[in-house]
């Protein structure tokens, strides 16, 4: 027969066969991760452009430095640490289910792929938790017209422009009005004082409860820096939903035996294919905002 | 079977040989609608590609009308369009929409989906003796994204506010916000959104492209057999699979900035005395997202009737293709050079100079690898045998059409004309003669030289002629012209320019380029009715093999059913170009080589 006079490892080109023996879900899958690395450059790209061309920008190390049922304790970027290792440690989790699926092993295929599914729930219920946190936590900011005001991190407001001298926060404070006091005094809430009916003080009252607090005061800072967060991280986070959804139909698939009868565990393979490049991807985020 | 053998048949054509020996019952709506025969989809990507080229084409005519006659009034207009054209002239809003939908709908809907869509699908198995794509699941869902898309770019035609206004390339502000102009409320968010769903049939295609031509060849069918439209096709998808995405990312970024109040794009800007909150944005960040895309997507029109026009030129000349190596060679820099050179659409933005520089070198140098295809095309020709069939004609007119558009391409790829001549009506000739209309012509050539295969039947030779001479002619007749009008400064998007007194001379010769585009546009109403009527009452396909050609799509049945040949998947002993060898006119891909036969492949 013709075939044999094919020797292995060599003509991979001439047609008749895959190049390398790869099937072409793979080769699918490397182009599509390819394409989608194209996308997430964009984004990346475009927030570079944006963010080096000017010269005040958010200090990761003051907006990212809460931790949960820490209270206000300044924990700079732990969080975030423990996130990406929640997901680096998905990553080794799903490598040992391709490496048990080349071994035919269902029962640990499944071990693993739970746990690869339990990171990836894990690192969005963080970044959920993260969101919730800049969305909700208010900041006493120093206005444009020179009052103080209290502001969250959203796609269109951000708080942490440059910080701003004690002499000026208490400038400010004479400047601003009453309402807008007791907004500050609420948003001081636990972890201060005692709490305080805001609503019932007096403007001097208000003042001194401030003035005390000892607040930490930054300008209005660029808008960019929510929008290309949310918009990035939410983009990210997307993409680990979508991971985590192929995992459970992969573990499914795995537990129904499809693999089994189909005589290989290379969907597994691919699967994990898409997951180890959502965590690289992860790797770039992490490093464009919350390193640099 | 050795266990070589049997390795390769798990892994590569795991799927391919497993069915397909027998028909399972088809029914009309699993063979002519929820298909996943890649024949059927090709042609479901043809058909709504035809329809979609009716719309852009009739657009163009409209403004013409608008730009030949502007002291006119029609009343017709009137009936057709209602409020747009009250009293029967154009409104000037409607017509920059015309203007943005008739280069949406032809650069994309047409040129891309209604050419990639419609040859990748249809050549790519067959030319390289697969019985189906790598996926034909991924294939079915790639058309109906594409439907998707285009049921929702056809329904922004009909909401009150009309379609998108703010031209193809969608610059912000003007689409960022809505208060801008009628066409950037609701319909500059379906247009994102439609081009969403685009994108996503495009990968989806895309990938198949690729695994396919990769994976699935048949045996004897090395990378340097493969027919040249399977080359040009297998770049085309490349291009699309890695330069589509950064659209995706400005069209997500731009829909964030029209919907959640970000400001990627906007900054400083002032509408009806009133400042706007937006700040830190760079408007031309959006455009070297587009332009990402923007320029490979030139190419991603222009290449696969490169493709197709060396495949038809060297059977209908009975000579194999000149420089086979070199044709690759010159696709794949012309795919390189495609990501580097899209900053030469933004010469005038501001662009530091010395940057500016950079590009035109690598704007240039895709001169070289251009004109390498053009001296390869003409030189098989040369003292060819030629058969001037419609589809050959085509091609022809392709080759002229490349050679005179690319020439232009020199002036404006250079940065210091550029001042002179961007956004005049020399832009708009020159890529409208050399992707527009070329790549047109490429894909004419394709669907004369290929129904045949895709129906069993001819199409009408005499309307094919009258077609093809009308068309030509009348190409440059339209096109010509106004490199003399951009060249003097007229500028592209005026609604009306009898108002200037610098362009009131061109007076006469718009109302001729209006009057040309008509007679043009009829014609191709002719061609659309050989094509349908061709179908069930076309001459009828006798011989497997009517243009006597090599490659493998005329080794299957007359009307190859799904799994395209009926036994086994034929071998390949040699390239696609043995043409006038060894004393015989034409030897197929999968004739064995004769012991006697003389070596040159």
């Amino acid at each position: 027969m013709s075939t044999t006079a094919i020797p292995a490892g060599t003509k991979w080109w001439n047609g008749g066969r895959s190049p390398f023996n790869s099937s072409y879900g793979k080769v699918m899958m490397w182009y599509f991760l390819m394409s989608d690395a194209f996308t997430f450059g964009a984004f990346l790209i475009s927030y570079g452009t944006i963010r080096f061309s000017v010269n005040d920008w958010a200090d990761p190390n003051h907006v990212f430095n809460s931790f949960p049922f820490a209270g206000h304790a300044n924990l700079p970027l732990a969080f975030v640490s423990l996130m990406t290792f929640i997901l680096i440690f998905s990553s080794v989790t799903m490598v040992l289910a391709v490496h048990e699926g080349h071994k035919m092993n269902r029962k640990a295929v499944e071990k693993y792929m739970i746990m690869t599914i339990i990171g990836g729930l894990a690192f969005l219920g963080c970044q959920a938790w993260e969101w919730t946190h800049l969305l909700t936590g208010e900041h006493v900011t120093l206005m444009h017209d020179g009052t103080l005001a209290t502001l969250a991190t959203t796609v269109k407001s951000n708080p942490w422009g440059v910080a701003v001298p004690h002499d000026q926060v208490l400038a400010a404070l004479q400047k601003t009005p009453h309402d807008q006091l007791i907004n500050i005094v609420n948003s001081l809430g636990h972890g201060g004082a005692a709490h305080h009916d805001a609503a019932a003080m007096s403007h001097d009252q208000l003042i001194s409860t401030i003035q005390a607090a000892d607040l930490h005061v930054n300008t209005v800072g660029r808008p960019a820096f929510g929008s290309y967060f949310f918009g990035i991280t939410g983009f990210h986070g997307f993409h680990v939903f979508s991971g985590v959804i192929i995992n459970i139909v992969m573990y499914i698939k795995t537990r129904l035996g499809h693999f089994d009868q189909r005589g290989h565990y290379e969907m597994i393979e691919k699967a994990g294919l898409y997951w180890h490049f959502v965590d690289l991807v992860w790797v770039f985020v992490f490093l464009c905002f919350y390193l640099i | 079977m050795s266990s070589v053998a049997s390795t390769h048949d798990v892994v590569s054509h795991g799927h391919s040989d497993a069915h397909h020996e027998h028909h399972h019952h088809e029914t009309f709506i699993s063979k002519y609608v929820f298909s996943m025969d890649h024949k059927m989809i090709a042609k479901q990507f043809l058909i709504t590609g035809i329809i979609w080229a009716i719309i852009g084409g009739f657009f163009s005519v409209i403004f013409r009308l608008q730009l030949g006659y502007p002291e006119s009034t029609f009343p017709w207009l009137e009936d057709i369009l209602g409020h747009w054209a009250k009293g029967g002239k154009l409104h000037p809003e409607f017509y920059y929409a015309l203007v943005t939908m008739h280069g949406t709908v032809l650069v994309f809907f047409v040129l891309t989906a209604g050419l990639s869509g419609t040859f990748a699908n249809f050549l790519i198995p067959l030319q390289i003796g697969a019985r189906d794509m790598a996926s034909p699941m991924l294939n079915m869902l790639s058309y109906w994204f594409f439907f998707l898309a285009s049921i929702i770019m056809v329904s922004s035609l009909f909401v009150q506010t009309g379609p998108a206004s703010g031209g193809w390339t969608i610059y912000p502000p003007l689409s960022a916000l809505g208060d801008a102009s009628l066409g950037s409320k609701i319909g500059m968010d379906l247009w994102l959104v439609a081009m969403a769903m685009f994108i996503v049939s495009s990968l989806l295609g895309g990938l198949n492209y690729i695994t396919t031509i990769l994976n699935m060849r048949t045996k004897g069918m090395s990378m340097t057999r493969m027919p040249l439209t399977i080359w040009a096709l297998f770049f085309t998808a490349v291009l699309g699979v890695l330069s589509f995405p950064v659209l995706l990312s400005g069209a997500i970024l731009l829909l964030f900035d029209r919907n959640l109040g970000t400001s990627f794009f906007l900054s400083d800007i002032i509408v009806a005395g009133k400042i706007l909150p937006n700040e830190g944005g760079s408007a031309i960040l959006f455009q070297h997202l587009f332009w990402f895309l923007g320029h490979p997507e030139v190419y991603i029109i222009l290449l696969p009737a490169m493709g197709m026009a060396s495949e038809i030129l060297s059977v209908n000349s009975r000579k194999p293709i000149f420089g086979y190596m070199a044709m690759v060679g010159s696709m794949f820099a012309i795919t390189i050079l495609a990501f580097l050179v899209w900053a030469h659409h933004m010469f005038v933005t501001g662009l530091n100079p010395f940057l500016g520089s950079v590009f035109v070198l690598l704007t240039l140098l895709i001169a070289v690898p251009s004109a390498i295809k053009v001296f390869n095309w003409l030189t098989t020709l040369w003292k060819g045998n030629i058969r001037f069939t419609p589809g050959m004609l085509f091609a022809i007119g392709f080759v002229s059409l490349f050679i005179s558009g690319g020439l232009t391409g020199i002036f404006l790829g250079n940065s210091a004309l550029d001042i002179h001549l961007h956004d005049t009506y020399f832009v708009i000739a020159h890529f409208h003669i050399v992707m527009g209309v070329a790549s047109f012509f490429g894909m004419f050539a394709g669907i004369y030289h290929w129904y045949p295969k895709m129906f069993g039947t001819y199409l009408n030779n005499t309307l094919a002629y009258i077609h093809f001479w009308v068309t030509i002619i009348g190409a440059y007749l339209i096109f010509w012209p106004m490199h003399y009008e951009g060249l003097a400064g007229m500028p592209r998007r005026y609604y009306d320019y009898s108002n200037w007194e610098s362009f009131k001379m061109f007076g006469g010769l718009n109302e001729f380029i209006s009057l040309v585009a008509m007679i043009v546009f009829a014609v191709q109403l002719l061609f659309v009715f050989n094509f349908f009527y061709s179908i069930f009452k076309g001459r009828k396909v006798t011989t497997k093999n009517p243009w006597e050609a090599n490659t493998l799509e005329w080794t299957t049945p007359i009307r190859p059913g799904h799994g395209n040949w009926p036994g086994e998947i034929p071998e390949v002993h040699r390239w696609a170009y043995d043409y006038a060898k060894d004393g015989k006119d034409f030897i197929p891909q999968d004739v064995p080589v004769g012991d006697d036969e003389s070596k040159h492949h």
